[in-house]
């Protein structure tokens, strides 16, 4: 318990899962319903930007159209919603499929390319997407829609704010939860080390390319699932979830709170639309203010604020004892034997090449 | 199974420079075969097009009796023909057992577990704890490869390629940078490694060379001079005159 207390990587996330946590009791007890929705746009937001983080952090995947994904996700309950259907299991498995299967053809095309090509290739079919359902005038067009019909889950209604406060809230920690899994699991890894070094993945044998779709595809789907909330919460839907600042704003969150980290998205999301909020309080022009503030955090080091705060753990764990680098930790006299692999015999026997 | 790798015939040209010209090259099953020559004589080049990583513009490359010529670098690697880089080319962020770790299910494995956690492949980690330690590196294992020492970095380059159980290595100048010590306990290494292995090593250590290789191909300038035994190499007139010098002999 100690250790945990003193490493604020680890106890700072659980902590502001726990608040959120709270949050819709203190809404309810302060009779501050804005509350609810505020911390709920923060929720999904943390869903977007960790389902980025999955292609951006993990992957090394800059896109710069997840906005498509966060806007399809969105129609894909308002569109079935407009005729009638409010099954939430339908809504997600079109979620899911539609997600899915964009993610699959965008990804395919992108990954042909890299670098800033692969940012412009993402940023130009999120384009394509708000063009595409500016111009479905049936559904609203430029002004959007209203979902007549919200998801319901046996009985749950996603439409109503305490529900959806406590599914938004729930996904994000299973999500949380899949991402430290997912980030040292053989697909993690792989991944990550394609990121590091494409070449020698293939080298050794595998297809990085493929794990690289495969990324891509899962975060765009889970992407959707955060659209599908926002589209209850809002129980309306427009071209503007799919416009390239929102794609933008994503990867301000992920930076922010720390790219590849499994907490960062939420830390980067929660101070984002936080800040926002606050400036806005003060002036209109709240970006003249907060884009200095991105400057300064982006200045302070590469790891946003999960780096910031794994610094610190560094401090806690220096000041206890003066080695900290994990190293000297169980070598029980290894050391000793630098480079000499002639002495080590053990397992001699199994060592045969295939 | 050490496995045998035979070039029919292989050209690659950049433009109007002919880097590997029309190499014949025979490797047998479970020798450690040396190739040296002068800088710029195209080592490395010949070294990506057994690899897979360059597709020779003619010319076969055939891998245990199979002509693999058109096959690319990962399904090689599947099927036993693993290299190490002459540029140290490691996974800075994961630790030295990782690395090892995750190629070792590279060669074998799937990369298609979503949830459970590489370190716990334990049929991975058995095969990446063993090249670790027998490359030297058990005593830094969970350090990461970002913080080894350049020596340890090389030591790790060649761990990874341990770690996949290879039927053939193709080791690019395993030696590159190193200190006489770790040249040292690399050349110990290989020798440990002969004969289980069929090896094509590229290396200018010549010391090592001649005391490790049972055969020796020389290649100047894209071209394969000459392949023979060490003896046959120090006594060769041209070779001498080409590449040893007279104070190498």
């Amino acid at each position: 318990m100690n250790s945990f207390l003193s490493r604020p990587s680890a106890f700072v996330p659980a902590a502001v899962a726990a608040a959120l946590a709270v949050v819709p009791f203190a809404a309810d007890a302060t009779g501050q319903p804005f509350w609810l929705s505020f911390f709920a746009r923060i929720l999904i937001y943390a869903i977007a930007a960790s389902a980025l983080n999955l292609a951006l952090g993990f992957g090394g995947l800059v896109s710069f159209g997840h906005a498509l994904f966060l806007g399809l996700g969105s129609y894909a309950v308002a569109l079935p919603a407009a005729h009638g259907v409010s099954d939430g299991w339908l809504h997600l498995l079109l979620v899911l499929g539609s997600c899915g299967l964009l993610a699959l053809l965008v990804g395919a095309i992108s990954l042909r390319t890299s670098g800033m090509s692969f940012i412009m290739i993402t940023l130009a079919f999120a384009q394509m997407g708000y063009f595409l359902f500016v111009s479905l005038k049936a559904y609203g067009g430029d002004d959007g829609m209203a979902v007549s019909a919200t998801s319901r889950f046996l009985g749950l209604d996603l439409g109503s704010a305490g529900p959806l406060y406590a599914v938004s809230w729930l996904v994000l920690l299973l999500l949380s939860w899949w991402m430290t899994r997912l980030r040292s699991s053989a697909f993690g890894m792989a991944l990550r080390g394609a990121r590091q070094n494409s070449r020698r993945v293939q080298a050794m044998g595998l297809q990085p390319q493929r794990i690289k779709l495969a990324a891509f595809v899962l975060s765009g789907m889970v992407c959707g699932v955060a659209g599908m909330l926002l589209a209850n919460m809002n129980a309306y839907v427009s071209p503007s979830t799919l416009a390239w600042t929102v794609s933008g704003e994503l990867i301000v969150m992920v930076v922010l709170g720390g790219m590849g980290t499994v907490y960062g998205p939420l830390l980067g999301a929660l101070v984002f639309l936080g800040l926002e909020e606050v400036l806005k309080g003060y002036t209109e022009h709240w970006m003249i203010v907060m884009g200095p503030l991105i400057v300064l955090m982006a200045l302070l080091g590469r790891g946003g604020l999960m780096g910031l705060l794994e610094r610190l753990d560094q401090l806690f764990v220096g000041g206890r004892d003066a080695a900290g680098d994990g190293v000297s930790a169980g070598n029980d006299g290894a050391a000793d034997k630098t480079a000499a692999p002639a002495e080590d015999q053990a397992g001699e026997a199994s060592w045969q090449p295939r | 199974m050490a496995a045998a790798l035979t070039t029919h015939s292989l050209v690659m040209r950049y433009g109007a420079l002919l880097v590997t010209d029309s190499v014949s090259l025979d490797v047998r099953p479970g020798e450690l075969h040396a190739i040296i020559g002068p800088n710029g004589a195209g080592k490395t080049t010949l070294i990506n097009q057994l690899s897979g990583e360059l597709r020779p513009q003619s010319g076969t490359v055939n891998f245990d009796g199979r002509d693999v010529t058109l096959l690319p670098v990962d399904r090689r690697a599947r099927a036993g023909l693993l290299r190490s880089y002459q540029i140290t080319s490691i996974f800075e962020e994961f630790s030295v057992l990782e690395n090892a770790t995750l190629a070792a299910l590279a060669a074998v494995g799937h990369p298609w577990k979503f949830w459970r956690p590489l370190l716990s492949d334990a049929s991975a980690v058995g095969a990446a704890n063993e090249a670790v330690s027998l490359a030297g590196l058990a005593h830094v294992q969970d350090v990461a490869a970002g913080e080894l020492a350049y020596g340890q970095r090389r030591q790790l380059e060649l761990a990874m390629t341990l770690a996949a159980k290879p039927s053939l290595l193709l080791l690019d100048e395993p030696m590159a940078g190193m200190s006489p010590q770790e040249s040292h306990a690399v050349t110990e290494l290989l020798r440990q490694l002969k004969g289980r292995y069929t090896i094509l090593l590229v290396e200018h250590d010549m010391d090592a060379v001649f005391s490790l290789a049972d055969r020796i191909s020389v290649l100047v300038y894209g071209k394969l001079m000459f392949t023979g035994t060490p003896d046959e190499i120090r006594e060769h007139p041209e070779v001498k005159a080409v590449y040893l010098g007279e104070e190498a002999v």
